[in-house]
């Protein structure tokens, strides 16, 4: 299985342990990953903004840099999402489309193409988990709350392999964090409100760490909690998977 | 051009390719009892629902509870205990009229509504501005869901019907809910054996 | 509107001064959502009760020409007089020939957006006639000279005191009183006398049936019942996209409409109306107001399948935090924010950007309207079409530049400093927007490709 690792712009500069450990996880699972070094970001932020137009180079160059593997895999539910739903090329439609299907989000690509059911790491900790929008409502990570259909989670369904980890229940499930991409400067005032209500409900429920499988969201949540002077922290669901 | 016209045209040059209407809904769970979900539903949305096997059960409940007061009826069976001749009256008149009990065609177990059209109202204005409200329903005429109602109206012609579910309320301030908004303070369904 | 020149974002941000007022708007409306859920998974074939009534409307969007042209047969054929207005002025002209020809000046109206979206009132009153709105949110909202902040529920931003201020001085209420039971009573009073005293009633109009000609009403509080029974004459207004094809249809919608709105089973009452009673006048305006326009554009026209239920303003986060004020039209929310840049997209170009694509909108739509797609296309469009801010023009061009050439990208500096400068959260950043109530993430020492790099690329 030749698989290419995706990592986004923001996780590349600011998150480098996240990806790490997405790599770390998918060789302990013997899987062989390749990161193209050429890779740059898929467009999302200029497209959400509205200049969809502006993301052809963006797109081709996504294409060269993945077009050869058989999976592509992020560590970013959002980034995921808007490759399959907007990466478009007008000169090689074929190979665009080739890469929409092969694109996974990590926590779907472990339940679903690998069948994980054990993995071996240790977090003896409570842990709030962030159900970040584009994964869950967009990829379908998981149940959404609004709809009457069967629970299931695929991140929840990973953590739940981790020894020592202890879940904790929020009152509101899956509500957005505020981040929006540009909408966090553009709408300022909101978002933060947000994210800080988001943080409350993962305070107020006692949880020592909040992850999600998408980090802009936590780094969102992140600098709120920093501001507030909270010893809680946040951690890409990669790095509890492969905690030791 | 007229409006009309213009407005006819816009949409014939704008409209999609026609897509076909999905197939009839039928009630896909009906309730193991649907008299008990619809006396249950009633009581949830602010109405009582009484039990009764004639209609000697319901004077005596009215003159129990309503003596002395206005009372209007559509029912013949009601005469000796209602006002006689308020049909010919404007309806603004009705305003001060304590109770009006009227019947229905059928209740629906789903959400406690009562389908009620013209002829059983005499005045339309009756069951929305009387200060309670009461209707007499046959324990057989109870459907399921909204579905089995519309099938059971089938293309009966009426000139006004509605589907009357508890007392008028209103939760406006605060989501408090108060009942009594403009309409009935009450509802009472006599369920008739 | 009365936001003059503020766009949502500086609206949101006067909204947001009060945070305790915000958590109470929030948790209001987060009990409405809660309250949706529950009625919703009380229904276990909900899904695909939603999926019949998408299908439903796809069918009336695509054959809207012949169901209104049978619909006002019908409604011709029950004695009821129907009236074409291509836009808001039409509309509100309509309406004062028909009070003018009845010499009457003072009337009482049901709610409906409709009206609200032309300006009625206003139009009115200008033409010396009196309106008094008798949905009781609706009618504090007019006591207190303020447009409704939601479609279902007038005056959800408006606190029990205010309301308590509002009647003290308008009906006489005893000063400090603010019981929501009391308040009640005493509205009831005073619209009670108000619906004996009129001769002429304006409803809106839930559901037409194109197949008989009726059409229904929903209220809770029967406001709109007790004004049209008791009127000499009856105008009911309604959107041409408010046709169902047949009478059985309104058993699908009756039974998501309210659920989706409240959490109830049904509203208290769903009034069918066909025919004048004897001795009554009976008129329905049939409305276009930028709906053909709207039905021409593929991307957008399943917004045309709304039926006004408010559930995706219930569920927004965005919404619940910021108001209904702050999207400055006369529907607003997530529903309102892919309307309303059809009717004007240069004041209304901020709206689809008031969003933050979280889906849940599309997730709680009856009517399966995929509206968070269509918040991301509207902003395509808009850019498009030259509204958006010249700066951040210049920004995503940055932006494009150098996401679109690695070689530029891994030079930009080390990790984190072209980004700091950059990235979308900082990126119209004159004043910082993202350090006001944020700390920046912290720049590590190396990146992840630089990391690689070192450690695996001779793997």
């Amino acid at each position: 299985m030749n698989v290419g690792l995706f990592i986004p712009c923001y996780i590349d500069q600011f998150y480098p342990n996240a990806a790490i450990a997405t790599l770390n996880l998918l060789s302990k699972l013997g899987i062989t990953v390749r990161y193209p070094v050429n890779q740059t970001c898929c467009g999302q932020p200029m497209a959400n903004s509205g200049f969809e137009h502006l993301t052809q180079g963006c797109n081709d160059l996504f294409i060269d840099n993945f077009e050869e593997f058989d999976y592509i895999v992020s560590p970013s539910g959002s980034c995921v999402l808007h490759i399959k739903d907007h990466l478009h090329s007008p000169e090689q439609e074929d190979k665009a489309i080739g890469i929409r299907k092969k694109v996974y989000e990590l926590t779907e690509f472990l339940t679903d193409v690998l069948k994980v059911e054990k993995l071996s790491a240790r977090f003896p900790h409570k842990v709030g988990v962030h159900q970040s929008c584009h994964g869950q409502r967009g990829l379908m990570l998981a149940q959404m709350s609004e709809l009457v259909d069967a629970p299931f989670s695929k991140p929840l369904h990973l953590l739940k392999m981790v020894e020592g980890l202890e879940l904790v229940e929020l009152s509101r499930p899956d509500e957005c964090c505020g981040f929006g991409g540009t909408f966090c400067v553009a709408e300022e005032a909101v978002s933060v409100k947000m994210g800080k209500d988001r943080v409350a409900d993962h305070l107020n429920h006692g949880a020592e760490y909040i992850t999600a499988a998408d980090m802009s969201c936590l780094m969102h949540m992140e600098g709120i909690l920093r501001r507030q002077k909270s010893n809680v922290k946040v951690l890409h669901i990669a790095e509890i998977l492969n905690a030791q | 051009m007229t409006s009309r016209e213009q407005i006819l045209a816009k949409i014939l040059s704008s409209q999609p390719e026609l897509q076909a209407l999905p197939p009839d809904v039928l009630t896909a769970f009906p309730a193991a009892d649907p008299i008990a979900a619809f006396a249950t539903l009633l009581n949830t949305i602010g109405g009582t629902c009484i039990e009764v096997s004639n209609y000697e059960g319901i004077q005596k409940y009215i003159l129990e509870h309503f003596a002395g007061q206005r009372i209007v009826s559509t029912l013949p069976e009601l005469n000796t205990i209602s006002e006689q001749g308020w049909e010919n009256q404007d309806p603004h008149s009705y305003a001060d009229v304590d109770l009006a009990v009227i019947s229905a065609h059928f209740g629906v177990a789903e959400n406690a509504a009562l389908w009620i059209t013209e002829d059983l109202m005499h005045q339309r204005a009756v069951p929305f501005i009387c200060q309670q409200l009461a209707v007499v329903l046959s324990r057989k005429e109870i459907v399921q869901t909204m579905h089995d109602a519309y099938l059971k109206i089938g293309t009966a012609d009426y000139g006004f019907g509605s589907f009357i579910a508890g007392p008028s309320k209103t939760a406006d301030i605060e989501q408090s809910l108060v009942l009594g908004a403009h309409g009935p303070k009450g509802m009472t369904v006599f369920l008739l054996d | 509107m009365s936001s003059g020149t503020k766009d949502h974002a500086a609206l949101s941000e006067i909204f947001n001064k009060d945070e305790a007022r915000v958590d109470w708007h929030d948790e209001t409306l987060w009990f409405v959502r809660a309250k949706r859920d529950k009625a919703a998974h009380n229904i276990p074939e909900w899904e695909s009760l939603r999926e019949t009534a998408s299908l439903i409307k796809n069918n009336v969007l695509s054959n809207l020409h012949n169901y209104l042209i049978d619909f006002e047969e019908q409604a011709k054929k029950n004695g009821v007089t129907v009236h074409w207005a291509a836009d808001a002025a039409e509309h509100n002209q309509i309406v004062h020939s028909i009070l003018k020809k009845h010499q009457v000046d003072r009337l009482i109206k049901s709610k409906s957006m409709l009206t609200e979206e032309c300006h009625l009132n206003e139009y009115l009153k200008e033409q010396g006639i009196d309106v008094i709105d008798t949905d009781l949110g609706e009618r504090i909202v007019q006591l207190a000279k303020e447009p409704p902040s939601h479609i279902v529920l007038p005056c959800i931003h408006k606190k029990k005191e205010e309301i308590g201020e509002l009647f003290h001085e308008h009906l006489g209420t005893p000063e400090g009183m603010s019981d929501p039971v009391f308040l009640t009573a005493a509205a009831r009073e005073h619209l009670r006398e108000t619906f004996l005293t009129r001769r002429a009633a304006i409803t809106g109009v839930n559901f037409a049936v194109a197949e008989t000609g009726e059409f229904v009403v929903c209220t809770n509080e029967g406001n709109a019942d007790m004004g049209a029974h008791l009127a000499d004459v009856h105008i009911a207004c309604m959107g041409i996209e408010k046709i169902i094809p047949k009478r059985k249809n309104l058993g699908v919608f009756l039974r998501l409409l309210t659920r989706s709105a409240t959490g109830q089973p049904i509203t208290t009452y769903s009034s069918h109306f066909k025919k004048p009673r004897p001795g009554q006048e009976m008129h329905i305006v049939l409305v276009d107001n930028g709906r053909t326009t709207q039905l021409s554009r593929p991307d957008f026209r399943n917004s045309l399948k709304c039926i006004r239920c408010a559930a995706c303003m219930n569920t927004c986060p965005v919404y619940r935090r910021s108001g209904g004020h702050s999207y400055h039209t006369a529907v607003a929310g997530p529903i309102g924010s892919i309307l309303a840049p059809n009717l004007d997209m240069k004041e209304y170009a901020d709206l689809p950007f008031a969003s933050t694509l979280c889906g849940s909108c599309s997730n709680v739509c009856p009517v399966k309207i995929n509206i968070h797609e269509q918040l991301y296309k509207w902003r395509q469009v808009i850019v498009k079409e030259g509204y958006a801010d010249p700066k951040k023009k210049l920004a995503m061009k940055a932006m494009e530049f150098t996401l679109s050439n690695p070689f530029v990208y891994r030079n930009a500096g080390k990790a984190g400093r072209w980004f700091m400068k950059h990235a979308p959260f900082t990126v119209n950043n004159k004043l910082n927007l993202w350090y006001q109530h944020r700390e920046m993430p912290e720049v590590p020492k190396e990146s992840f490709g630089e990391w690689y790099k070192k450690n695996k690329k001779n793997d």
